[in-house]
């Protein structure tokens, strides 16, 4: 068993040396992260900037715009087992290795925000069953079971562990009932980037946020949902330009990005016209319902109307428009270009319904609060990029994670 | 939470949270389960096969 080769057959890796020093490079960024984390544990949330004013700060941005760029591996699987497009699933191992690098970070965030993690099973035992929060919390750890499943029979698939006839039938069995897996992700993936949305939108005292209602649903639940969906796939289309520069190889045909970028594009373009008309009927009714103007919430030198106008037209209406024209795809200088506004947009977008919504001053006599993050913060921010790195890394080197890869790259 | 848990409430909130965990565990649950007994059973099958055929 230990003459078998660890690297997948037909494909080529770089020298273990090389491999090494990448990686003592990455591991270096995640000790700095790592050491953060325990000295917040340690002394406690003293450790960062969070004050009355933002009770969310750095670390719940970073973790709403990992769940939304971890969106692409519910989507695709959607796409690709429930949907039926069989020419996704080239790109679905690395779709679920980026949705379970997101969500295992965004676990990890929130281990780190609430302070005393011993204490983080109570959500499940004592669970308040009238918070949106909650049903995040449950979502979030039900899909990420669902994400680690998904990920096993990628795992299971390295020469080695294929070899083993119990793990091999584990893997086949396992690609037998994934559509059920990908089913039930979709359902929890809804509920909780909904809901994340939803906790912005019900904030009745926080003009900013609030949101009209569908029954008992603020228009944000639908649009972080939409939102996630639509650039979710960009950052696995991100994840794979990334990769492919790296590794100086071609690891996905031309196709397979155009299609999931073509879909992508009518998501976004759906999505932000949806955008569009929230805030324009946000800022024209119920914002002035609640005694606000539009430019009161954009009255500071950092949180200026620019703000809206990038998130809404730069990063999403040019996107959008990219991705659905035919001329836009096969312009590999647009696609990329496109993908990389949406995954800015997202990201923006949850910036402002996250730290914008903290900082408008609520009275007449409130100024803007600022907040400046410390380097526990910045250290503990940084140190999920850190991990998805080694994640990515040791999944390519060691699993098969694309299909197309031998085809693509043919050894002499 | 169970309903046997001096917490619980038989109301709308209870029920539509803790029902929804526990439904979508129990089918993570089963799947991996039917994967896990199917793989054991597709072992012992394909292990008797290549012992006939010694």
């Amino acid at each position: 068993m230990n003459g078998m080769p660890l690297i997948p057959a037909g494909v080529n890796r770089c020298s273990k040396r090389r491999f090494a020093f990448w990686m003592a490079a990455v591991t270096a960024v995640l000790v700095w992260g790592v050491y953060a984390m325990f000295l917040i544990w340690y002394k406690g949330l003293n450790q960062t900037r969070m004050n009355d004013a933002y009770g969310f700060a750095l670390w719940i941005w970073a973790d709403l715009s990992v769940i939304a760029l971890g969106g692409g591996a519910f989507f695709s699987g959607f796409l690709t087992y429930i949907v039926g497009k069989d020419k996704l699933a080239n790109i679905i191992n690395f779709a679920v290795i980026i949705g379970f690098i997101c969500y295992s970070s965004a676990l990890l965030i929130l281990t780190i925000d609430i302070g005393q993690p011993l204490r983080g099973w109570f959500i499940f035992w004592h669970a308040n069953v009238h918070s949106m929060l909650t049903e995040v919390a449950f979502c979030l750890s039900c899909y990420f079971a669902v994400l680690t499943i998904e990920f096993i029979p990628l795992i299971l698939e390295n020469p080695r562990l294929a070899k083993k006839p119990f793990l091999n039938h584990l893997t086949h069995n396992m690609h037998g009932v994934m559509p059920i897996f990908a089913a039930t992700g979709v359902f929890l993936s809804f509920f909780h980037q909904g809901s994340l949305g939803g906790v912005a939108g019900v904030l009745y005292g926080r003009p900013f946020a609030y949101r009209e209602h569908v029954f008992i649903w603020p228009w944000t639940f639908f649009l972080f949902t939409w939102s996630a969906a639509a650039c979710g796939p960009c950052f696995t289309i991100l994840g794979i330009w990334l990769t492919e520069k790296i590794t100086r190889k071609k690891l996905v045909k031309q196709d397979v990005i155009r299609l999931l970028a073509k879909i992508s594009g009518w998501m976004i373009i759906t999505y932000i016209i949806a955008k569009t008309a929230d805030t324009l009927y946000w800022a024209f009714v119920t914002a002035p319902s609640r005694g606000f103007t539009l430019m009161d919430f954009y009255s500071s030198p950092t949180y200026n109307i620019g703000l809206l106008f990038i998130e809404i037209v730069l990063c999403g209406f040019v996107p959008g428009l990219i991705l659905i024209t035919r001329k836009g795809r096969e312009n590999a200088f647009l696609l990329m270009s496109a993908v990389i506004l949406a995954v800015m947009g997202v990201s923006l977008n949850r910036w402002v319904m996250v730290l914008q919504v903290m900082a408008v001053p609520l009275f007449s006599f409130d100024d803007w609060f600022t907040y400046m993050p410390s380097w526990q913060e910045v250290a503990t921010t940084i140190l999920p990029v850190a991990y998805g790195l080694i994640v990515i890394s040791l999944a390519y080197r060691y699993l098969p994670v694309f299909p197309q890869e031998q085809e693509l790259n043919p050894i002499d | 939470m169970f309903p046997f848990c001096f917490e619980w409430v038989w109301d709308m909130p209870h029920m539509v949270f803790m029902g929804g965990l526990w439904y979508a565990l129990s089918i993570i649950g089963a799947g991996l389960t039917f994967a896990v007994v199917k793989s054991i059973i597709d072992m012992k099958s394909h292990d008797g096969q290549n012992q006939e055929h010694h």
